[in-house]
């Protein structure tokens, strides 16, 4: 944006902000990308069947059974997607709470990440349920449902959806170039972030409480009553390994967008995350430790499902663990790269482990999601791209704002 | 989270009720395997009569279809039969879970479930330490089906229907009834019944008891789960979120406070 269009908008009223809205909404830049070309076939046949699933039901594009009603789109989608949009909390913690200035410049990405994430990741739960028309009566109405977890976990996701718009609402502001709006809503940050800390601590373990009433359904090397605690502390390194993740793609993706200040300041910012997500990992793994030995364990460890424990807790989470070490000794970003894929695929293992591998184990039948299951998760992923890539180009979020 | 909005506090004097929770006490030394207790419960439902046949030891099980289903088990004493439906826990795990409070434990007893609170998200089939609640998978209007112990009979004072149907071998009354019938039949005839009351314990208490000849796991009953009702399991968890919400904030007001006072604003941030 240049100086002249500034001062246009400046000038700019209500049906101009319409214009402007209706102008940005078509697309920037070229249209025949790789990325376009998977993901365009994949979001249409993804909605064609969900529009199926509507009409004939759960059973007619999943492979849920009776034993297990639960599959991917609740093990994956929402459980695994929450974890990794645990990032913006733990973010917005260091900067707003902890006034870490360092790491101002991937607030917004990662919030806006998040934000998005809850709309796309908890929005899949809605795919989900049977009798969607009934989804208000949690909300309002009389029929709250106050001893069960997931209506807990669903008010935080209402909320935290909306403590994130708020932080994100700035830059929002700043693209529409209200000025007022703006500074007002960044007088809500900081009690947003509260708030959204606040209902991140409670529902990230939340995801993990869910499963408590499944005692004897879930394999016990998985089940223990810390589920919640371990889904609350692997939350961080799930979602600060995101952030590395997406902040190297965006570095490449969306080189334009990024000032050269940003741009050396990201390596840095890297080495710190790398600290933070081995402290973490290894109060993750100590804790393991810990519950494996209470829970007298050890006569599960030499079958098929032990030696896949030890795989997850040696091979992804022992293991990125000392990569993150290494890395941030020797200022190495590829390897602090490679440790944060390492350890968001174990973070996929562990939250998949708990909610569909694990549960039950020991069914003669197993589940294994469809091809068409599969599809959809694959449409929302793409799509919540989509929107992520909408708004990167046009919003402050990467680059400081021109006015 | 945890306001009652909606419950009333208005000072009316209120009768004490003394409706106590019922139960069915089913009997596997008397049952004959004549499943008139499953054909009823089809008929007075609307689901299509039962017509596989009931071999020993092949598994039959509840299903969208059937609410309640009876098998032979080869067991030390010969054979033996058994019914197998909903639970009707004096703490269900399923009510618990239900963040509608679509699945609902009445005070007459019976767990039923209420089509239009429920958002089918399933919650109560995965906490359910009994599988049974069973969904339907291929409808565009699914239902969540298991067995109500005929509520709709209950308080109109009729007897549930399978016990209707059923001989001797399953018989309805209050909880306490059936507990003490129980123990009297095992008390009066020690050789004829395993010395425990299968549902007396189990997760809490159920509605459902059993007496059987042979120990419980010969007839395919889960002896390993708790006695302890299952909603405790989450209890923990839910009892924190007030605290943490009260202390989270204050500790984090504290903290942002207190790194304000020794960083003047930069002009950059806000």
């Amino acid at each position: 944006m240049n100086n002249t269009q500034t001062a246009i908008e400046k000038e700019r009223g209500f049906s101009s902000t319409w214009q402007f809205i209706l102008s940005e909404m078509k697309p920037k830049g070229k249209w025949i990308t790789p990325f376009n070309i998977i993901s365009i076939p994949i979001i249409f046949l993804g909605l064609g069947l969900i529009i199926y699933r509507f009409i004939y039901g759960i059973g007619s594009i999943t492979n849920l059974t009776q034993e297990v009603p639960w599959g991917l789109w609740i093990g994956f989608d929402v459980v695994t997607g929450v974890a990794f949009a645990g990032g913006a909390y733990v973010v917005t913690f260091m900067v707003y709470i902890l006034k870490m200035d360092k790491y101002h410049s991937i607030v917004r990405v990662t919030v806006l990440n998040g934000f998005l994430a809850y709309v796309f990741y908890a929005g899949a739960l809605l795919l989900d349920l049977g009798r969607p028309w009934n989804v208000v009566n949690p909300i309002i109405g009389n029929s709250f449902g106050t001893s069960s977890v997931l209506f807990l976990v669903a008010w935080h996701f209402m909320l935290y959806m909306l403590a994130e718009l708020i932080e994100f609402s700035p830059a929002i502001a700043e693209w529409l170039g209200a000025k007022k709006a703006r500074k007002i809503l960044s007088a809500m940050t900081i009690g947003a972030v509260i708030f959204g800390i606040t209902l991140s601590t409670l529902h990230q373990s939340g995801l993990g409480a869910l499963y408590l009433m499944a005692k004897d359904k879930i394999h016990p090397l998985w089940y223990s009553e810390f589920i919640p605690i371990m889904f609350l502390v692997s939350s961080i390194f799930a979602g600060l390994s995101m952030v590395i993740f997406e902040g190297s793609i965006s570095n490449r993706v969306f080189f334009d967008q990024i000032s050269d200040k940003d741009r050396k300041a990201h390596k840095g910012i890297l080495t710190g995350l790398s600290k933070i997500c081995a402290g973490a990992m290894f109060a993750y793994f100590f804790l393991h430790i810990l519950v494996f030995i209470h829970d007298k364990n050890w006569n599960y460890i030499n079958s098929p499902m032990g030696y896949w424990f030890l795989t997850e807790m040696i091979g992804f989470v022992l293991l990125p663990m000392m990569l993150f070490v290494y890395s941030y000794r020797n200022k190495n970003t590829l390897t602090i790269k490679v440790a944060a894929i390492i350890t968001m695929v174990g973070i996929i293992i562990n939250r998949l482990n708990v909610t569909v591998i694990g549960f039950r184990w020991d069914a003669p039948v197993h589940y294994i999601p469809s091809w068409m299951e599969v599809t959809v998760t694959l449409a929302v992923i793409f799509t919540e791209i989509w929107i992520f890539r909408w708004v990167i180009m046009r919003m402050p979020v990467l680059h400081e704002s021109k006015n | 989270m945890t306001l009652a909005i909606g419950k009333t506090f208005a000072a009316t004097e209120e009768i004490p009720d003394n409706t106590e929770f019922h139960s069915l006490l089913f009997d596997s030394t008397l049952c004959i395997g004549c499943r008139s207790c499953e054909n009823a419960c089809a008929k007075a439902h609307g689901y299509p009569e039962p017509e596989d046949e009931l071999k020993p030891d092949v598994l039959r099980k509840t299903s969208e279809t059937r609410r309640g289903v009876i098998n032979n088990h080869t067991t030390s004493k010969g054979e033996v039969f058994v019914r197998n439906q909903c639970m009707h826990c004096n703490q269900p795990a399923c009510a618990s879970a239900c963040l509608t409070q679509a699945m609902y434990k009445t005070k007459e007893g019976p767990v039923i479930w209420r089509g239009d609170k429920c958002m089918g998200c399933r919650y109560c089939m995965v906490s359910c330490p009994f599988d049974v609640p069973k969904f339907e998978y291929y409808s565009s209007n699914p239902k969540i089906v298991k067995c109500d112990m005929c509520y709709d009979r209950l308080i109109k004072g009729e007897i549930p229907t399978c016990a209707a149907a059923c001989g001797d071998a399953l018989i309805f009354g209050t909880r306490r009834e059936m507990l003490a019938e129980a123990h009297k039949r095992i008390a009066e005839n020690p050789k004829d019944y395993y010395n425990k009351v299968y549902g007396e314990d189990v997760a809490g208490g159920t509605g459902l008891l059993y007496l059987s000849p042979v120990p419980f796991e010969e007839l395919g009953f889960n002896t390993k789960l708790q006695d302890e009702s299952y909603p405790a399991l989450s209890k923990g968890f839910l009892y924190s979120v007030p605290s943490i919400f009260v202390l989270l904030p204050s500790l984090l007001l504290g903290i942002h406070e207190a790194t304000k006072s020794n960083q003047p604003k930069s002009p950059e941030h806000e």
